[in-house]
């Protein structure tokens, strides 16, 4: 069992199309949106939802008014600043129970909250498994974590031969969560000056944590020229590239009727059918 | 007046709108939270003059001290810690570096250490002061250093933008929290409307006021349709042209081009206008 993740550093260079058409192409597998800060798969893939559970969060610390004498030893100690005028912001709690050990007066409680849902659903493609957050849980990379473990259980028990994930951008907790355990991670790029910025970072989280990484560049022809360099880059760098995917006004279309491109036809869908070939290629040669 | 800028999703160019906005005005501070991928110097081209690193502070055990009772493993709620026969394990990655395993220590066995997790760097561009945060690839956590920044914030200036990560986790709260003002941007797509309910409903929670941005607007009417049933007012909208995406694409800001900086203008005057309020 592989597992393929696509993710870019930067938002918006077209993962989650790129993982939906993924998911249009491939066989046997089982998705997973780890995406969970915004999750946008489900609208392309319209999964119907067969289990819910309840996510169990962090920790969140509570003043107990009655008992608080008001020495403001929880917030002197608090290293989150989470405690002003004998309250906790629970949006800034990071649930360490600090607060609790220091006061004296045992006014303080610590209390589980409700951090999101886990979804197991059916899609016209295969099992997925997904999730929603509730705002400001700040480890949302555990809750990647249980999307990526329910994914798993569903690929053990239904013999998957890929895990297709689609991935959260930036470089953080929740992308770490997503790359752990992964064997390849397709990065989307795009040609401008932040979409390689973003690229070598995205890359050395890739490398530091032993993914092999592969490279698309989505829109290719808005900048040919700084394809050009990313193309150049990747070469320098022994990285594999997969494709080049143009610019197409379909895409838009198909995003803003919430369809996957690869059903609509056009430049784009046959490039990233290439992709897929190509990536596909690699999960073999993997096996 | 302190105003921050967000997505729900990313790449809805939230970076284009903050920092076209930042180059009109003539008493800035411009902040790029987004740590994880900050790409504002891009197009603001700041000189940068400073550069200051940001640490954690994490526990370091004392072999010698130590009598292996457990309690610090016990006690931290994020299991950075674990305690054998042989020694104490301390996993990083995982510590936030609250300080409570030191006060829990019986044996004052455990010190704090620094943990590089990135650099604050700072300067000035054309229209005032620059600051960033560069979080270091392979750490996980962004707010640390989003909180410092969030110190260095000047209430004295005319505006203070804050560039958002996108989102509605820990690193999109720490920024947006305080702000007087929070711009959203957004598209016209069904994920675009999805992910701004999310982050409405976050500001909503947060009582941070708000306005929209359409960005690469069409004739599809569904975001305002939803901002006119919530009564969050739309303050400008950003055509969809291929130019724009090229502009943007070689690191360039939108406001050289004059039909541009009248759009940009008025959002300014939108939003320096509920300053006053
Ligand atoms: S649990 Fe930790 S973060 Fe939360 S209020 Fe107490 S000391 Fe602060
Ligand atoms: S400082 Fe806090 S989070 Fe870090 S190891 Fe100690 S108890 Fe755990």
């Amino acid at each position: 069992m592989e597992e393929l993740c696509v993710i870019s550093g930067k938002g918006g260079t077209g993962k989650t199309i790129i993982t939906a058409s993924f998911a249009t192409l491939s066989e046997n597998k089982v998705i997973a949106d780890c995406d969970v800060d915004a999750p946008d798969l489900h609208i392309l893939l319209k999964p119907e939802i067969r289990s819910i559970e309840e996510y169990r969060g962090g920790k969140v610390a509570r003043i107990i008014e009655e008992r608080c004498v008001k020495c403001g030893k929880c917030a002197e100690h608090c290293r989150f600043n989470a405690i002003s005028n004998f309250r906790v912001n629970t949006f800034l709690c990071e649930g360490c129970s600090v607060c609790q050990l220091v006061c004296e007066r045992d006014a303080i409680e610590m209390r589980e909250e409700l951090g999101g849902y886990i979804y197991l659903s059916k899609t016209p493609y295969g099992w997925m498994s997904h999730a929603s957050l509730l705002p400001g849980e700040e480890n949302s990379g555990k809750l990647v974590h249980e999307v990526k473990k329910r994914a798993r259980e569903l690929a053990k028990k239904n013999r998957s031969k890929i895990i297709l994930i689609d991935g959260p951008p930036g470089i953080g907790c929740p992308v770490i969560a997503t790359l752990s355990g992964a064997n390849i991670a397709l990065i989307v790029t795009e040609p401008t000056l932040s979409g390689i910025h973003d690229l070598k970072r995205v890359l050395s989280v890739a490398h530091y944590f032993n993914v092999l990484p592969l490279v698309c560049v989505n829109k290719y022809d808005l900048n040919e020229e700084m394809t050009e360099k990313i193309l150049s880059f990747c070469t320098r760098e022994n990285i594999e590239v997969v494709g080049t995917i143009p610019f197409d006004e379909k895409v838009v279309e198909a995003m803003e009727n919430g369809r996957i491109i690869i059903s609509e036809g056009g430049e784009a869908s046959s490039a990233i059918r290439e992709v897929w070939k190509r990536v596909h290629e690699v999960l073999q040669r993997l096996h | 007046m302190i105003i921050s800028v967000t997505s729900g999703k990313g790449g809805t160019g939230k970076t284009i709108v903050a920092t076209n906005l930042a180059y009109l005005s003539k008493d800035v501070q411009f902040v790029d939270c987004d740590v994880e991928e900050p790409n504002a110097h891009i197009f603001l081209k700041p000189s940068i003059t400073f550069s200051q690193e940001v640490s954690l502070q994490i526990p370091e055990i004392d072999e010698k001290k130590c009598s292996f009772c457990g309690e610090c493993a016990l006690f931290c709620n994020l299991n950075a810690l674990a305690v054998t026969k042989k020694g104490v394990i301390l996993f990083p990655q995982l510590c936030k570096g609250c300080g409570g395993c030191i006060l829990v220590c019986p044996e004052k066995a455990i010190r704090e250490k620094e943990r590089l997790l990135g650099v604050i760097e700072g300067g000035r561009f054309q229209s005032g002061e620059f600051l960033h945060g560069r979080l270091i690839p392979r750490e996980p956590f962004a707010s640390p250093i989003i909180r410092k920044l969030k110190k260095m914030i000047d209430g004295r200036k005319e505006l203070v933008i804050l560039d958002s990560p996108p989102g509605m986790a820990c690193p999109m709260i720490s920024t947006v929290i305080g702000s007087d003002l929070s711009l959203l941007i957004t598209e016209p797509t069904p994920s675009g409307l999805f992910d701004l309910s999310l982050t409405v409903s976050v500001l909503r929670t947060l009582d941070i006021p708000m306005g929209v941005v359409i960005n690469k607007a069409n004739k599809n009417n569904i975001i305002e349709k939803f901002c006119e049933k919530e009564n969050i007012p739309v303050f400008m909208k950003i055509p969809f042209d291929r130019k724009v995406a090229e502009v943007y694409s070689k690191g360039h800001l939108l406001v050289r081009d004059e039909k541009w900086r009248k759009k940009f203008e008025e959002l300014f005057e939108r939003v320096l206008s509920l300053d006053e309020i």
